[in-house]
């Protein structure tokens, strides 16, 4: 594992945050968020600020901009861009130093762009706002600092509006307008986040090409310790609004000081893939030359998957894995038959449920469950959580009465207190609500599970925890579990078998210490290489061995 | 594009043909014989008979509509029953007061609300936004009838700023139709105004809570280049559709603004007609604002695409 180990003593200080405290002011009263937060970032250097949700990474991050939500507002500190308070400003003063002093970039780029303005006017808005080009001259500068974000025919993409480009070209294009008028600061508040891993490297190396043209000081917000691993010169670790631990990279991953820092740094998961579990024969869900098309016949077809199979038996986990667009949710709504498959068998207990009638196939939906990625919207927010877990049995046919019973006690295994049940979604975490829909899922008595991104909207930590309850659930009640997941270390953790999905093909299938330990395709090795700390074993604070290493021994 | 606008407009035509067919089986179709009741309690047994004769009932029933639609799409509307004038010239003669209060209710609405609309949704929860939402609800909730006719006692008979009653075509100069056209005009837009107003705010708040605007805002973009280069086009397609239906309402007739002020509009000619059973008016009415409802929301359709790129047909 390579960290960067450069020296910014001798450089400029960029931004130096001290004692900056932030309070939200409701009717409740006043309640502080940040308590006193010291940051000091150099021209060219990097750092990272880790923390899970809910520490304050990006009130900081906000604050800075002053551009905090107005219920929200800084109550002391000082923010000094290159000595200048940015306190003491004026709004106008403020306005006129965004974008072309410090300037931002975010997590969702499609939400981030204004869906109705072409990206180009987007990005010479910047330019007219802060400075006195002529519209021709903008029109040059756009095209130029397009082709430094290394954007393909640039003169289309500039005339192209946000949803005609993918999610790589988005973020391309944020970069691009972030960095047109080269700020001293840059702020990135996870802007990977939403990115398949491939993309995710190629965004983070043009970050780096970027800051070492300009000198740019960054500020890269983020949850993923296999990013920080990457990319940070320094490295601050946020809870609860406070400032936990801060150091250079090397020292806080090998030597953490404080306990909290070693918990999170403990949860990250391995890519190296758990120890083989013995097979089971008892298989429940068999897949085979499964395709969904879409189009016309013949060669005009468009295939969203083809010719996938597999096998799955109970207490078993094969993990669907690839990245955004691989078809691997496709696949997974295919086998719920929420939408028909076009070709192949699907062989639920027994049963080929692939051409089924919607009546026929309703007595067999209840062996199939599944997992969604966001609990929040997939609970109804109207609905009591006891109301949300007995609708499935009575469906069925339990009575009310006994279905709350079994409720109350699938809530406690999942690890909720029983007077959950009469509250409501939002009055639970993100971790708390998708233990919920685990135990909405599983109160079907189900023999196949589908876990559809399960756990990529959880902190780490809270991952952990989730992905302990599968396996618990897993080993009481035999359940088949189909995990789908664009994440390699979330799939080494909790998969026996793994299929890596490409452009809707299956282009790897086998046992999950083969496929991540040792890929015979290039997709998967490119994949594994993509993932961002590979080399390094967080949980043990070290250098992973070698022959550890997830995609084999034949790179270093 | 005009691919699809040809297509979205040839669309239309089963929908005003279905309309044709249920306006002509209309009169057919009512209990007894039509014939009868057009001549109404005191006829002669002759008269029926001559009606008939007349408006060709003794003929087959498709070979009648046939016909009633071969009238139809030449301009000839029928005559009258009570004044046995052609009813297109009665409906040319209506539409101009109508239209014209009609787009005036419009224009005033619309550059009043939306900026309304805007501001009470930048200073969500501020005393501009109060302020905004309260005369949102007194304006939908106080009947027409009421505003008119405390317009009238104001700005008419205390002010002595405007006629009480009547009309002047624009025809007659812009600024008598004005003096006329002006307060009826006023009382409608109260409504549309609370309308509109509500629509723009409630979608400029969702809106704002964006992330794009929180981008426009990090490119040290002022606050109106904000909302109205960033927030309002989003926010747009929503309440182009409010305007649009609203306007077809208001061609529709508003018979109660109409009755306050006298005005010789479609909505009156309506009402009068049904009361009068003057079924070719009726049928001409029908036809009129169903064509018209056709036509805006064809329009509006249209225009999305003008706000949203991502609308593509």
């Amino acid at each position: 594992m390579q960290f960067k180990s450069r020296s910014f003593d001798a450089a400029e200080i960029a931004v130096e945050i001290k004692g900056l405290e932030v309070a939200t002011a409701d009717a409740a009263g006043v309640r502080p968020v940040l308590h006193g937060i010291d940051l000091r970032i150099r021209k060219g250097e990097t750092v990272c600020l880790v923390g899970e949700s809910g520490s304050g990474k990006s009130v900081t991050s906000l604050a800075v901009m002053q551009l905090l939500p107005a219920s929200l507002s800084v109550a002391a500190g000082q923010i000094n861009l290159q000595g200048q308070n940015l306190r003491a400003l004026a709004p106008g003063q403020m306005r006129a130093l965004r974008a072309a002093r410090v300037a931002m970039i975010f997590q969702e780029p499609m939400t981030a762009l204004n869906p109705v303005l072409r990206v180009g006017d987007q990005i010479a808005e910047v330019l007219a706002i802060h400075t006195a080009l002529s519209a021709s001259q903008r029109r040059r500068r756009v095209l130029s600092i397009l082709e430094q974000v290394h954007l393909p025919d640039v003169e289309r993409i500039s005339r192209s509006y946000p949803h005609q480009l993918s999610g790589g070209q988005r973020q391309r294009i944020m970069i691009a307008m972030a960095l047109v008028l080269e700020p001293v600061l840059l702020i990135a508040d996870e802007p990977t986040t939403a990115l398949d891993v491939t993309t995710q490297k190629q965004i983070l190396s043009l970050i780096d090409e970027l800051q070492q043209k300009y000198g740019t000081a960054v500020l890269f917000i983020t949850h993923d310790m296999g990013v920080v691993a990457e990319i940070a010169d320094t490295v601050h670790v946020m809870r609860h609004g406070q400032m936990v631990e801060h150091g250079a990279v090397r020292p806080l991953l090998s030597a953490p000081r404080q306990d909290y820092t070693r918990h999170l740094l403990a949860a990250v998961p391995s890519l190296a893939p758990r120890p083989a579990r013995s097979a089971s024969e008892n298989i429940v869900l068999r897949v085979e030359g499964l395709s969904k098309s879409y189009g016309r016949t013949g060669d005009r077809r468009t295939y969203a998957v083809k010719d996938v199979g597999f096998t799955l038996s109970r207490g078993r986990t094969v993990g669907i894995v690839g990245e955004s667009g691989s078809g691997k949710s496709t696949l997974a709504r295919c086998i719920m038959r929420l939408i028909a498959p076009s070709a192949g068998q699907i062989d639920l207990m027994g049963t080929d449920i692939a051409t089924l009638s919607p009546k026929a196939f309703r007595p067999h939906r209840r062996k199939l469950q599944v997992v969604f990625q966001d609990p929040m919207r997939s609970l109804n927010p109207r609905w009591t959580i006891g109301d949300c877990l007995v609708e499935g049995p009575v469906n069925y046919g339990s009575s009310r009465g006994d279905a709350l019973k079994e409720a109350a006690r699938m809530i406690e295994i999942v690890g909720l207190p029983r007077d959950a049940l009469n509250r409501y979604p939002h009055m639970f975490s993100g971790g708390q609500r998708q233990r919920i829909a685990i135990a909405r899922a599983v109160m079907m008595k189900p023999d196949v599970l589908i876990a559809d991104e399960a756990v990529s909207a959880l902190d780490v930590s809270v991952q952990a925890q989730v992905l302990q309850l599968f396996d618990d659930l897993q080993a009481e009640l035999g359940l088949g579990i189909l995990f789908i997941t664009h994440d390699l270390r979330v799939a080494a953790q909790i998969c026996d078998e793994v299929l890596v999905m490409k452009q809707g093909e299956a282009v790897e299938y086998g046992a999950a210490a083969k496929v991540l330990g040792a890929p015979e395709h290039a997709y998967t090795r490119a994949l594994i290489e993509a993932a961002p700390g590979r080399g390094w074993d967080f949980r043990n604070f070290r250098p992973l061995p070698l022959r550890l290493q997830a995609g084999g021994a034949d790179d270093q | 594009m005009s691919g699809y606008m040809l297509r979205r407009a040839l669309a239309t035509l089963p929908v005003m043909t279905l309309v044709a067919l249920f306006v002509f089986l209309l009169l057919r179709l009512s209990p007894g014989d039509p014939a009868a009741i057009i001549a109404g309690d005191m006829a002669t047994p002759a008269q029926p008979e001559q009606i008939r004769e007349l408006m060709g009932l003794n003929q087959p029933l498709y070979l009648q509509f046939f016909i009633w639609l071969g009238d139809l799409l030449r301009g000839d509307l029928g005559v009258s029953l009570i004044s046995h004038t052609p009813v297109a010239g009665m409906i040319a003669d209506r539409i101009g007061p109508t239209l014209s209060i009609a787009l005036l209710t419009m224009l005033i609405s619309v550059t009043v609300a939306i900026p309304m609309g805007i501001l009470a949704a930048w200073r969500h929860r501020k005393l501009v936004d109060h302020l905004v939402m309260t005369f949102s609800v007194l304006g939908f909730s106080v009947p027409v009838f009421v505003t008119g006719y405390v317009f009238v006692l104001v700005f008419s008979l205390k002010l002595g700023w405007f006629p009480v009653q009547g009309f002047t075509p624009i025809s007659a100069g812009l600024w008598s139709f004005l003096k006329t056209a002006l307060l009826p005009a006023l009382t409608l837009t109260t409504i549309y105004v609370a309308l509109i107003a509500r629509m723009t705010r409630a979608n400029m708040l969702d809106v704002l809570g964006e992330d794009y605007i929180r981008t426009a805002r990090a490119k040290g973009g002022s606050e109106m280049r904000v909302l109205f280069r960033h927030a309002l086009k989003n926010a747009a397609v929503p309440i182009l559709t409010v305007i649009g239906t609203g306007f077809a309402l208001l061609i529709g007739g508003v018979v109660v603004t109409e009755t306050v002020f006298n005005i010789p509009g479609i909505g009156r000619l309506t009402v009068d007609a049904i009361l009068a059973r003057d079924y070719p008016v009726i049928q001409a009415v029908i036809l009129l604002t169903s064509f018209l409802y056709v036509l805006i929301n064809l329009i509006i359709d249209l225009s999305y695409s003008l706000f949203d790129p991502r609308i593509r047909y």
